[in-house]
């Protein structure tokens, strides 16, 4: 505990003045528009100062109050400086004519009406929207496929589970140009014709696979967890009575395992609703559609997650992107919704 | 007993046939880093002429394939490597103590409002995607930083500012549900012994907190070491400071189809994460399931 001595008052009460001094001085060149390279360590420096003395300061009935705001500070402040304040922004910003750098007028709701007018936009949500659905089922399927076979006793599990999962460790770039290699070099060497990437409907494929063989070995490990955790007296009951393998599968181990089905379908939807690495390293969102809703696509593969980068990045229309993107924010936040309503009224009916 | 015996043979022929399986599953997983090895001992040619056998692939070509990506300018291997490295640390650790002070702080205050309001906002943040604040976040990081005048974008500093920020709310997720099930009643003895607040959270909780922090630090490290479009939009495509992600799309682009380079620049870019993993496979792993169970 702190002692009330006249010492450690003093000393609290420099540090502050001093924090104070400096914080307000380094905002004071801020807002008078000085350049003066000292302002940056200057308000770093004042803040840290300010905490300290704060910190320091004799009084037993707030000490704990105080610490809770030291305690709580770095990580709120980066958080709303990172999170909440862009986001605030960026919803604003998808209502004006926004450059990226300043904006000069509010034009309501003409970039979400300019981009359901785009078919190169539409083409991206109807294929994202594919891709997830396909994803979510394929992966669940084969990662169930997977944890089954990790479960059935077969000799080296260990090494088979790490196998299954390492793809999974790799960055996305890193891996679709991986994949980009053997699609384009390695492959046509075996089967002959030309590359898969080359035609739209088989490079959405080819992404749908590269996705499934990162994913599939995480959502395994999470089945495989659920499957350990089914009582093994409920299994030699079923045993028992003379259930077999099939049975056992659909009629015990499936139903009970509803809640690790859910966070899978969840983890996987919210995943390939996202993708963004391998789709830029593997295909660049290029591709020939040669006729979607009369017009000429040459963004086959871009997805929602791409487009929404390449119109703000590389067309360099940010207000149109941020529009876009707040779009997929709302499905998003929709979807999670109906997910967490949806495992609320399992557990509530188990 | 002969039905006995039949039995314990048809579970050995199973076995064998589950293993079997099991394999031919493994090597297609496994088919890609094995012609990422390979082809990085070969030079362009026999890469393009057969990349699947051994042929034309040496010690010598790997090293003069080594030498030429590490030595590469437009590449600069082990800059990138160094900056990755002390972006994902120096995060990591902030993210394990920050969060682990401000997860203390709202789950011993959940009874107030202002906590609950605080838990409630990092949950509700969980879902929202990067692509929404991702412009608004480089043209808020610009703007802060002329103004204060510290380099925001095109800084480690910046960026270890923004992970933070983004792996806040998992972080304090995770930790706030590990410290609720630690007994109150050992911080009110701390407290009755004369331990200040912050010295029960130091020296009571926070050794305490060493399993979950694994975890948490497992997830976060995985997700920041391979990030790539956040540093790619902070730092920029042709920067000076690159992170490995940024610099191997950087590299590849100014390389395409040169394949000798841009597998081996693919095998150092993912030989780290594999070392890691063979030393701390179960952690990983369990990490990343507890990670998907609680989120």
């Amino acid at each position: 505990m702190k002692t009330n001595s006249t010492g450690s008052k003093m000393f609290s009460l420099i540090l502050l003045a001093a924090g104070l001094i400096g914080l307000i001085g380094a905002l004071a060149m801020d807002f008078s528009g000085s350049q003066n390279a000292v302002r940056g360590p200057m308000l770093i420096i004042g803040v840290v100062l300010f905490f300290v003395g704060l910190y320091f300061f004799p009084t037993l009935k707030y000490h704990r109050q105080i610490v809770y705001v030291i305690f709580l500070f770095p990580l709120l402040f980066s958080f709303a400086v990172t999170v909440i304040i862009p986001l605030l922004l960026g919803i604003g910003y998808s209502f004006t004519d926004w450059t990226g750098i300043k904006f000069t007028q509010v034009v309501g709701f003409a970039n979400y009406i300019a981009m359901f007018k785009d078919p190169a936009f539409i083409w991206s949500i109807f294929i994202t929207f594919i891709f997830v659905v396909m994803n979510m089922v394929l992966v669940n399927l084969f990662a169930f496929l997977l944890a089954l076979l990790c479960t059935s006793g077969m000799k080296g599990v260990g090494f088979f589970r790490a196998s299954y999962f390492l793809p999974n460790l790799i960055g996305g770039i890193v891996l679709g140009y991986i994949w980009q290699f053997v699609f384009n070099n390695v492959l046509i060497k075996i089967t002959g014709g030309i590359s898969w990437l080359v035609q739209t409907r088989t490079a959405l494929m080819a992404i749908v696979i590269v996705y499934i063989w990162q994913y599939a070995g995480y959502i395994m490990l999470i089945y495989v967890t659920g499957l350990t955790q089914i009582p093994g007296d409920v299994l030699e009951a079923a045993k028992i009575d003379g259930a077999n393998a099939t049975q056992t599968l659909f009629e015990v181990k499936i139903p009970m395992l509803a809640s690790t089905f859910t966070i899978c379908t969840f983890l996987t939807l919210t995943s390939a609703f996202k993708q963004f690495d391998v789709n830029m390293a593997l295909t660049n969102g290029t591709g020939s559609v040669p006729n979607f809703l009369g017009n000429y696509l040459s963004n086959g593969t871009q997805m929602l997650a791409l487009n929404i980068y390449n119109t703000a990045i590389a067309k360099n229309n940010y207000a149109l992107g941020q529009a876009k993107a707040v779009l997929f924010f709302i499905i998003l936040a929709c979807v999670s919704l109906v997910q967490v309503r949806i495992s609320n009224k399992r557990e509530v009916e188990l | 007993m002969e039905e006995g015996r039949m039995v314990g043979k048809a579970a050995k022929v199973r076995r064998v046939v589950l293993t079997i399986v099991g394999t031919i599953i493994a090597a297609y997983v496994l088919f890609p880093f094995y012609l990422v090895v390979l082809n990085a001992f070969k030079a362009q040619t026999s890469i393009v002429a057969s990349p699947i056998s051994f042929m034309g692939a040496s010690f010598d070509q790997l090293k003069t394939n080594l030498s030429s990506v590490v030595n590469n300018s437009n590449f600069n291997f082990w800059y990138a490597f160094g900056t990755s490295f002390i972006i994902t640390v120096v995060s990591l650790v902030l993210l394990a103590l920050f969060g682990a002070m401000a997860a203390w702080v709202i789950s011993r205050n959940n009874k107030k409002k202002w906590s609950a309001v605080i838990y409630m906002i990092f949950i509700a943040s969980m879902i929202i995607p990067f692509q929404v604040v991702m412009l608004p976040l480089i043209s808020t990081f610009r703007d802060v930083g002329k103004f204060i005048g510290i380099s925001m974008l095109q800084s480690v500093p910046g960026i270890v500012f923004a992970y933070c920020g983004f792996g806040g709310a998992m972080t304090v997720f995770i930790l706030t549900g590990f410290i609720k099930g630690i007994p109150y009643d050992l911080e009110e003895a701390a407290a009755i012994d004369g331990c200040s607040p912050e010295g029960t959270f130091f020296r009571v909780i926070f050794p305490l907190l060493k399993p979950v922090i694994t975890t948490v630090t497992i997830l976060n490290g995985m997700w920041i070491w391979n990030d790539y479009l956040l540093p790619s939009l902070m730092l920029g495509q042709n920067g000076k400071v690159k992170t490995l992600p940024v610099a191997v799309q950087a590299f590849v682009g100014s390389y395409v189809k040169q394949w000798d380079l841009i597998l081996t620049a693919a095998l150092l870019a993912i030989i780290p994460m594999i070392i890691i993993f063979l030393f701390a496979q179960k952690q990983i792993m369990n990490g990343m399931i507890e990670g998907a169970v609680k989120g």
